[in-house]
């Protein structure tokens, strides 16, 4: 019984490093960036939320709201403006201006806001539970996974269902090809990033109620993001939720053997699967 | 006859290498021109220079008298130049239907040609429209390739190397379209390794050398020796 109720926190867990993990995915599965500044976007997302939340009084749930659109513009404006000037045959170059802006990113944050440690506060619903049989579940761990599973179906519908979603493609394939049928990769790629800060702030509004955040935290959550897109395969929305789910189960199944096992046990699983399955569980056929 | 596409003194780059000198040639409305030459003529540099792919470093190139040089290739599209690349150039990613919507991603709504259409133009695109387009075979990917450009309706229709690679019997058929494109109101552009295609399908053939068109004229009007030199460099003089 014990097993199946850690198999069924970690499950959850998952849910909250798919959410970190999808708009990461969503954008290399495009433009073959490794965006190193992800993690701290989502913190920024969480310090977005605060503010609206701390000046309006708003419910972080409704803040949200709020945050998303200000976030889409942020990634759009990010990619025109710079990450744009960067991509290339390349992958150097990309890699060190999204570090340098995760640099930027943390201690702009801690100009702002200080070192201290903050909380989104949701009321009861943090508390609340919900039993299922012989398991126990929590509600926000619940719905943590509900958005991911959310938010990963609705990317994969625009990916294969829209015309923005065939320009995702089509771009990622061939980006010459691509400017004869009147597509601009560059707008292509703004509106991919856009799209990846939005799925951030959801992650931001998750990460920043069950959990405290200060500036510092966005690498750690960069690690993780970056192990479950790498375990699902490069590029595979639906492997980016396996991923985060594998890290989620193997940090739970470790904390109940030795609570001082959670983390690494994550990272453990992901070096197995990288032994095991270099591609990850589910590779695009065409990488 | 409107000239619908004018190009004067239009010289270009592949890389550092200097591929087009000085190409004149000019397109009339629901006219069909060939470009033969041999590998290495500057015959994909010329297309991939009107289209804004190429970088133009000379001349102009004028759309129905607008000055379209330079322009970024996604605004060429726009503009109503479409092209069926070399080598096809499907996008793997994409079903067969997804290929020929996405050559509709700008340029939708009025126009000739609709998904229907093409599908009917060729009908095994319809038959195969959820298989990834590159799993296809060469023609019927060439043929996914002429519909994709179609699908912006474009005044003019760039043919890069249509017949490469492919055997004279798919190569029949695919030509074997060209009626209907022309009575779609679209001008054309073809370029061609395979002689005697050109001249069947063409109302006027260039044949280029070095970058210079060596040969201007009417099919009809050109002797097969004269083409011969002028496609393999023989000199007269």
């Amino acid at each position: 019984m014990i097993l199946v109720d850690t198999l069924a926190q970690g499950l959850l867990l998952g849910g909250l490093y798919a959410l970190f993990a999808a708009g990461l995915s969503l954008v290399f599965g495009i433009m073959r960036l490794v965006n190193l500044a992800h993690g701290d976007l989502i913190i920024l997302g969480a310090y977005l939320i605060l503010t609206i939340t701390s000046a309006t009084g708003l419910h972080p749930f409704v803040a949200v709201f709020l945050a998303a659109p200000a976030m889409f513009a942020l990634g759009w404006l990010l990619q025109t403006h710079l990450l744009n000037r960067v991509l290339g045959t390349d992958i150097l170059p990309p890699l060190l201006v999204t570090f340098g802006l995760s640099v930027v990113i943390q201690n702009a944050l801690l100009e702002g806001f200080t070192a201290d440690s903050q909380k989104l506060t949701a009321g009861p619903i943090e508390a609340q539970a919900m039993h299922i049989g012989p398991v126990t579940l929590g509600v926000m761990p619940v719905l943590t996974f509900a958005s991911a599973v959310a938010v990963i179906f609705v990317l994969n519908q625009i990916f294969y269902r829209t015309a923005l979603g065939r320009a995702f493609r089509a771009t990622s394939d061939d980006a010459v090809t691509a400017q004869l049928m009147g597509i601009r990769p560059q707008r292509v790629f703004a509106m991919a990033t856009g799209l990846a800060l939005v799925v951030a702030t959801i992650a931001a509004l998750y990460l920043g109620t069950r959990a405290n955040f200060d500036p510092s935290i966005g690498p750690a959550r960069l690690l993780y993001a970056f192990e479950a897109v790498i375990i699902g395969g490069l590029g595979s929305l639906w492997g980016t939720l396996a991923g985060g789910i594998v890290i989620g189960v193997a940090q739970a199944v470790g904390a109940s053997i030795n609570p001082e096992w959670q983390i690494l046990s994550g990272h453990i699983a992901f070096v197995i699967v990288l032994l095991l399955r270099p591609r990850g569980l589910f590779p695009r056929a065409n990488d | 006859m409107t000239a619908l596409l004018e190009i004067t003194g239009l010289t270009a780059h592949y890389g550092d290498f200097q591929a087009l000198f000085g190409v004149d040639l000019t397109l009339e409305v629901g006219r069909t021109v060939a470009i033969i030459g041999a590998n290495g003529a500057g015959k994909t540099t010329l297309m991939r220079a009107i289209t804004g792919v190429a970088k133009v470093t000379a001349g102009s190139v004028l759309l129905a008298g607008e000055d379209v040089t330079r322009a970024a290739a996604p605004d060429i599209l726009m503009r109503g130049i479409a092209m069926v690349p070399e080598g096809r150039r499907l996008f793997p990613s994409l079903t067969v239907e997804e290929n020929l919507l996405i050559g509709a991603h700008a340029r939708s709504g009025n126009g000739y040609w609709t998904l229907e259409k093409v599908q009917r133009l060729f009908p095994i695109l319809k038959e195969r429209a959820r298989s990834p387009g590159t799993a296809l075979s060469g023609g019927q990917q060439q043929m996914v390739a002429i519909g994709r450009a179609l699908m912006s309706n474009p005044r003019v229709l760039l043919c890069d190397e249509l017949s490469l690679g492919l055997a004279p019997v798919v190569i029949k058929e695919i030509y074997a379209a060209f009626p209907q494109i022309k009575e779609s109101g679209t001008s054309i552009i073809v370029v061609e390794q395979d002689i005697g295609q050109a001249l069947r399908v063409a109302d006027h053939v260039h044949c280029m050398m070095e970058g210079r068109i060596t040969l201007s004229g009417r099919p009809a009007d050109l002797s097969r020796e004269a083409i011969h030199d002028a496609y393999f460099g023989v000199s007269h003089a």
